[in-house]
């Protein structure tokens, strides 16, 4: 309806003979299939603006720490990759990889987590509801509402207690359970756009769940799984509380590593911007990916 | 799962033995349904719900690990400190104003975003990829860069873009900037804004590009000029949205650590609530009043939250009902 309607506009007003002028006018402001110079300048300028910092981080971590540290800025200065080799070299002390492959496991095994525990929950609440399935979403919802200050504490005593104090599996748990309201509700409303008439077809057909899963629900909500494992790995890779209050040495993971540079001075300002681009770029990556669907995970599947 | 499979492949079977079991089938089928919910909902309880209760239990307590002597029954004894102790009042006060101006602000410039990529023009799509990188630089990674390579005074990149501007102008006396020690509110509100503008865009522009456009067409059809169409017809439609973004946007933003922790380690009147509830129970270890912080901050997201479920219920229903 909505993709029809703009080619409607442009005839109407053609066929039509009364007062023309008010309505070109009105039209070439509003008409969204028609480009808008001004509009797009203004976007342009303020998308730079916003990505200056980005993009500054990233030129920063190719120069060298004197071209670094100018000021007025040395935009021009010879790009090197001194920046990522030292951070990477073990002369600068502590190796990355450590925390690197900690993120990497926490965020990973926790995303698995979390599908397999919101998978089968999404289709309770979705697909065969089961009975006040609202209250139940918001159950869950209001899990997510509840500050991570609020329950720490509690937390961190049981794990000094039964020794899981620095040890990712005990990370993994935490961030499955930060996750899983999220996921539950992006994957219900992906659910939810399983046409009823395509699984009552299945079930006249004869078909059981395992082939109406497999054949049926997967190809509708397989793009949206995808969707919610990205988010949710984006939101573990992401933390910091919880990390820098349940591990440390063994355990602490990528943005716990970063801490170390809260108090670095300037001297290594490039390597500083070399491990926030080498830190990011999962989370960019799997970010851009997942861009249409991250507004969903965001505001918790309720804006599509 | 089997059971579930069962009911589905076998609709002649409940046929052919009628009455008998009827309400025992009943009650398994009901089982059935619950089943694949069960996990999730189990390990969300343990997990989320009882700590909090521990950490309600915790707060009526007298509890500082380091003198384990006094440990003992303290009635509103830490909520009384938490509203009265300067320190932790001034960040409730700091929580309140920095959620506030960076969920304003944000707002305000997000919907501004919106407005213009949702229209058509060169280059768009690169454009809103562009607008939405600053929310994908991971927050620490994010707030070093603010705090290293922008906000530095003596080689940050805002006093170096205002040296050259100036220096264009034959000028060696720029106007240079300390935001981290003359306004360290400002600086972390400021890259708070920055990181959170590009979420408050990507919900106004889905709900700018749900809005219906026969309505918009006729009112153009009738004359309206374009603020009129934005007042009376963007605007009413957007309200739902920009309130889903704010109070979400509020439910993160209070909750925040990384910016505060890096940015100023709190200092300089800084420290919101949960940077000041890390210390309290992380350094101070005085688990009471850390847990009766704790207990303020839900029950200031609760207040939030109880709008924020309300929003997010109507779009839910407005879903349900297609």
């Amino acid at each position: 309806m909505s993709t029809l309607s703009p080619a409607a506009a442009r005839i109407t007003p053609e066929k039509s003979s009364t007062p023309a002028g008010l309505r070109r006018r009105g039209k070439s402001r509003m008409d969204p299939t028609r480009n808008n110079t001004a509009a797009g300048i203004a976007a342009w300028l303020l998308a730079l603006l916003f990505a200056t910092p980005v993009l500054w981080m990233i030129l920063t971590s190719f120069h060298s720490e004197t071209d670094a540290a100018t000021n007025p800025p040395s935009i021009a200065a010879n790009l090197t990759l001194d920046a990522y080799k030292e951070f990477f070299g073990e002369a600068s002390g502590v190796s990355p990889w450590p925390s690197l492959i900690n993120s990497a496991t926490a965020s990973i095994l926790s995303t698995v987590l979390v599908l397999i525990l919101a998978i089968p929950a999404a289709y309770a609440l979705s697909i065969k509801p089961v009975k006040k399935w609202t209250d139940v979403m918001f159950f869950f919802l209001s899990t997510k509402m509840m500050p991570v200050v609020a329950a720490i504490l509690p937390l961190y005593l049981f794990a000094r207690t039964v020794g899981a104090l620095d040890n990712i599996w005990f990370l993994i748990l935490m961030y499955t359970s930060m996750n899983l309201p999220i996921a539950v509700w992006m994957m219900r409303s992906f659910l939810a756009e399983v046409p009823v008439e395509m699984l009552e077809a299945a079930q006249i057909d004869g078909a059981n769940l395992i082939v109406t899963l497999r054949k049926v629900i997967a190809p509708v909500a397989m793009p949206g799984i995808a969707a919610t494992a990205l988010i949710c790995f984006i939101f573990s890779w992401n933390e910091l509380l919880l990390a820098r209050v349940l591990t440390g040495v063994v355990a602490g993971t990528a943005p716990v590593f970063l801490t170390g540079f809260v108090s670095g001075q300037g001297l290594f300002l490039a390597k500083v911007c070399a491990a926030a681009v080498v830190i990011s770029l999962p989370v960019l990556f799997a970010g851009f990916a997942a861009q249409d669907k991250l507004v969903q995970g965001l505001s918790l599947g309720a804006v599509k | 799962m089997t059971t579930a499979t069962a009911r589905i492949s076998r609709p002649g079977h409940a046929i052919a033995k009628p009455s008998r079991n009827k309400a025992t089938r009943e009650r398994a089928l009901a089982w059935a349904r619950r089943a694949p919910l069960l996990p999730a909902l189990i390990f969300l309880i343990i997990v989320t719900q009882l700590p909090f209760v521990v950490t309600l239990i915790i707060s009526f307590l007298n509890w500082n690990s380091l003198s384990p002597g006094t440990t003992g029954f303290a009635g509103f004894e830490n909520y009384v400190t938490v509203l009265t102790d300067p320190d932790l009042r001034q960040a409730i006060f700091t929580t309140i104003l920095l959620t506030v101006a960076v969920v304003l602000a944000s707002l305000v410039v997000g919907l501004g975003l919106a407005l213009l990529l949702d229209k058509k023009f060169i280059g768009r799509g690169l454009a809103r990829t562009l607008l939405i990188a600053p929310f994908l630089v991971v927050p620490v990674a994010a707030a070093l860069i603010w705090k290293h390579a922008l906000l530095n005074p003596t080689y940050g990149l805002i006093n170096g873009v205002l040296t050259w501007i100036w220096s264009l102008f034959g000028s060696d006396t720029p106007p240079q900037l300390d935001l981290l020690s003359q306004a360290p509110l400002m600086a972390v509100i400021i890259s708070l804004v920055w990181q959170w503008t590009p979420f408050m865009m990507l919900i106004l522009l889905a709900g700018l590009q749900s809005r219906p456009m026969d309505t918009v067409e006729a009112a153009q059809m009738d004359g309206a000029t374009p603020w009129a169409i934005f007042r009376h017809l963007t605007l009413p439609h957007l309200r739902q949205y920009l309130e889903l973004g704010g109070l979400l946007g509020a439910i993160y933003i209070v909750q925040n650590f990384d910016a505060v922790f890096t940015l100023t380690a709190g200092g300089l009147g800084t420290a919101n609530l949960p940077y000041a509830i890390y210390q309290t129970f992380y350094f101070a270890n005085e688990y009471g009043l850390a847990s009766a912080a704790g207990v303020v901050v839900v029950i200031g997201t609760i207040l939030v939250a109880t709008f924020a479920l309300r929003t997010v219920f109507s779009l839910f229903k407005k879903e349900a009902a297609r």
